[in-house]
This record gives C-alpha cells, sequence and structure tokens, in this order.
C-alpha cells in the first residue's frame, strides 16, 4: 500500500468550465447576473421587472434554471431576446445550476446578439453558494415575508453577493422584518455588498437597481 | 442534495490519480471538509458507494476531516471561532467579519495499492 498526495479542490471541475463560461462572455462583451434567492422571493419577478424597464437599452437573454417545468421561461419569453430554460430534475444537481449547464445553454444562444445574460438560480440558499457559473455578478434576493434573519442562518451565499435586493418591500407594515438588523448582518459579512429596497409589486426601487446595472455593464463591458 | 456532482468529481479525481499511479486498488480517500461547506460526508459516502462501483475506486474507504469554522474580525484581525449564529468579535465586538476558515472542500490524499 502507498499513499499519494492530492491536495485537489473538489469543486475545481465546476470552477474550470465556469472560467471557461467567463473567457467566453467576455469574448462577446456579454456581461452576466446570477440571481440567487430562496423559491418564492421574487427572482421571475425581478426579471420581469428589469426587462421591461431595460428594453430598447440593452438585448437582454434569460436562462431560468428550475427543477422541473416550463413556467418561469412561458412568462418572460415575450419580453426577453432569448430564453434558455434548464431543467435540473435529471442532472447530478438538482437544487442549483452548475457551469456546465451554463456553458450548453450558452450554445443554444445568439451570443453576438446579446448584451445581457440573467440567470435565474433554483430557488435555494444553500447550494448556490457553492458554485460559481462564470457570471460578473452574484446577487442575492431576500423577501420581507422570509424575515430577517436569513444572512445568519445561510451566512455563505451572503458572503459573495455583490449585491442583496430587499423584495416586496410594499409588504412591510404588514411583516416583522428589521431592515437596520438585516442590513447590518449583511454589510457585516460583506462590506462591500450593494443593497437595494425595492417591491416587484409596485415598482418602487426598481429604477435604482436598473440603473446600478446598466453602471456595472458600462464599467465592465469594453464597447464595441 | 447538491452532493452527487461534487462526489462524481471525487471518483474521477481518485481513478485519475490511481492510474497515474499505476494502481490498481483504492483503499482510502481522505478529503478535508469545512464546517461551513454546505457538504455533508454521509451523503457524499452515499453517492460514493453507486457512483464507484466498478471502478478502481470500487469499496475505498472515505475519510472525512473536518475543518472548524474561524473567521477574521475585519477591525482588529482577531481570529475567533464562531460560538453563536451572530458573528461578532469576541475581543472589540465587531460585527465586521470574514471567513478565515471553513470553506475547504479538497482531496487530501489517498492510500492505494
Amino acid at each position: 500500500m502507498k499513499r499519494i498526495e492530492v491536495i485537489q479542490n473538489v469543486l475545481e471541475a465546476n470552477d474550470t468550465i465556469a472560467n471557461r463560461n467567463r473567457q467566453l462572455l467576455d469574448k462577446h462583451r456579454i456581461f452576466v447576473i446570477n440571481i440567487m434567492s430562496a423559491p418564492g422571493a421574487g427572482k421571475t419577478s425581478l426579471i420581469l421587472q428589469t426587462l421591461a424597464r431595460l428594453k430598447g437599452k440593452l438585448n437582454i437573454a434569460v436562462i431560468e434554471g428550475d427543477v422541473a417545468s416550463t413556467v418561469d421561461a412561458e412568462k418572460v419569453q415575450s419580453k426577453a431576446k432569448v430564453v434558455v430554460q434548464i431543467n435540473t430534475r435529471n442532472m447530478p444537481e438538482s437544487c442549483s445550476l452548475m457551469a456546465a449547464m451554463i456553458e450548453s445553454a450558452l450554445k443554444d444562444m445568439p451570443l453576438d446578439d446579446i448584451g445581457l445574460i440573467l440567470i435565474e438560480n433554483v430557488g435555494n440558499l444553500i447550494c448556490p453558494a457553492e458554485f460559481t457559473l462564470g457570471e460578473h455578478r452574484r446577487v442575492v434576493i431576500s423577501s420581507l415575508p422570509e424575515g430577517d434573519d436569513k444572512p445568519i442562518k445561510y451566512p455563505l451565499i451572503f458572503v459573495d453577493a455583490d449585491a442583496v435586493i430587499i423584495n416586496k418591500m410594499d409588504l412591510l407594515p404588514h411583516v416583522d422584518f428589521d431592515i437596520a438588523a438585516f442590513r447590518r448582518s449583511i454589510t457585516g459579512l460583506n462590506p462591500k455588498v450593494e443593497v437595494f429596497q425595492l417591491s416587484c409589486k409596485t415598482g418602487e426601487g426598481v429604477e435604482r437597481w436598473c440603473s446600478w446595472i446598466l453602471e456595472q455593464v458600462k464599467t465592465n463591458v469594453v464597447k464595441r | 442534495m447538491h452532493e452527487l456532482g461534487v462526489t462524481e468529481n471525487i471518483v474521477n479525481i481518485a481513478s485519475t490519480k490511481a492510474g497515474e499511479a499505476q494502481a490498481n486498488k483504492v483503499i482510502k480517500i481522505n478529503l478535508v471538509v469545512g464546517e461551513l461547506s454546505g457538504f455533508v460526508p454521509d451523503c457524499i459516502q452515499f453517492y460514493f458507494d453507486s457512483l464507484s462501483r466498478d471502478t478502481v475506486a470500487q469499496g475505498a474507504v472515505l475519510h472525512f476531516e473536518s475543518v472548524p469554522a474561524e473567521l477574521r474580525c475585519r477591525d482588529c484581525s482577531t481570529v475567533f471561532r464562531p460560538q453563536d449564529t451572530l458573528w461578532s468579535c469576541p475581543e472589540c465586538g465587531g460585527r465586521s467579519i470574514e471567513i478565515f476558515k471553513g470553506r475547504e472542500l479538497y482531496i487530501e490524499s489517498m492510500e492505494v495499492e
């Protein structure tokens, strides 16, 4: 019997594909945002609001990740330039998108006609934290009915987020959600994080989020 | 639930390394798993037993070394173990905290023959 040193990150296979995705995206000057949240926090609603407001400013494609169904893709279909649905039910990970799934989705997309891709990850606060996809920004949505303790219960996803959105602000009078405590928790874990308070239902605050996207795209993607 | 893909990688890495070492059988795989990583050793073991079937890694023992979480205060640089779910610095009470250790997931070494 002999012992061999290995020291190899088990997530390396995913990271390697994520890096390859990133190179392909950068080559085509496409900016990608990975949107993560618990089920029902408002990922699809945010995407619909974003598509409506950025219409004419950017060609936006959407990649929808769900365990099953094409419900979300159908909602987004008429608003986005391209929609690709990934169903994870029969894949090695059903609880999160992985870089290889994005790699194959990109093969079906007209990359030269796209400026921004919004990826709707599978609704889950645990698994998506472990897998990078090749995205430029990671965004987490928390909605008021979920409670203000999520950053304490699921720190990893908040640690790596570039932006956190507090959605369903219109419900504030009806729920016990301490906005200040929530913001303290996330900025403690992640001092550089950008925080948005908005309501996809009323549209309040969505403008600022969309301006942030435009600014990120402008500063990170070299114009042709 | 997200251990399946990860376990596939473990089997792949073990098979590749065993091939490089011209080994016929993997006896043991020593894995390092951080306390804060979302990976559950029992779950990895469960998938491993079926994924390793008919590979050089079939029957190998998975040994998990857990790395306890260590946090670092961004204000005073104190490194500490989290005592509860509210992460704050035991020295200065600061709430600006970064993860220092505990997110690992790697194969440290293997025993082959």
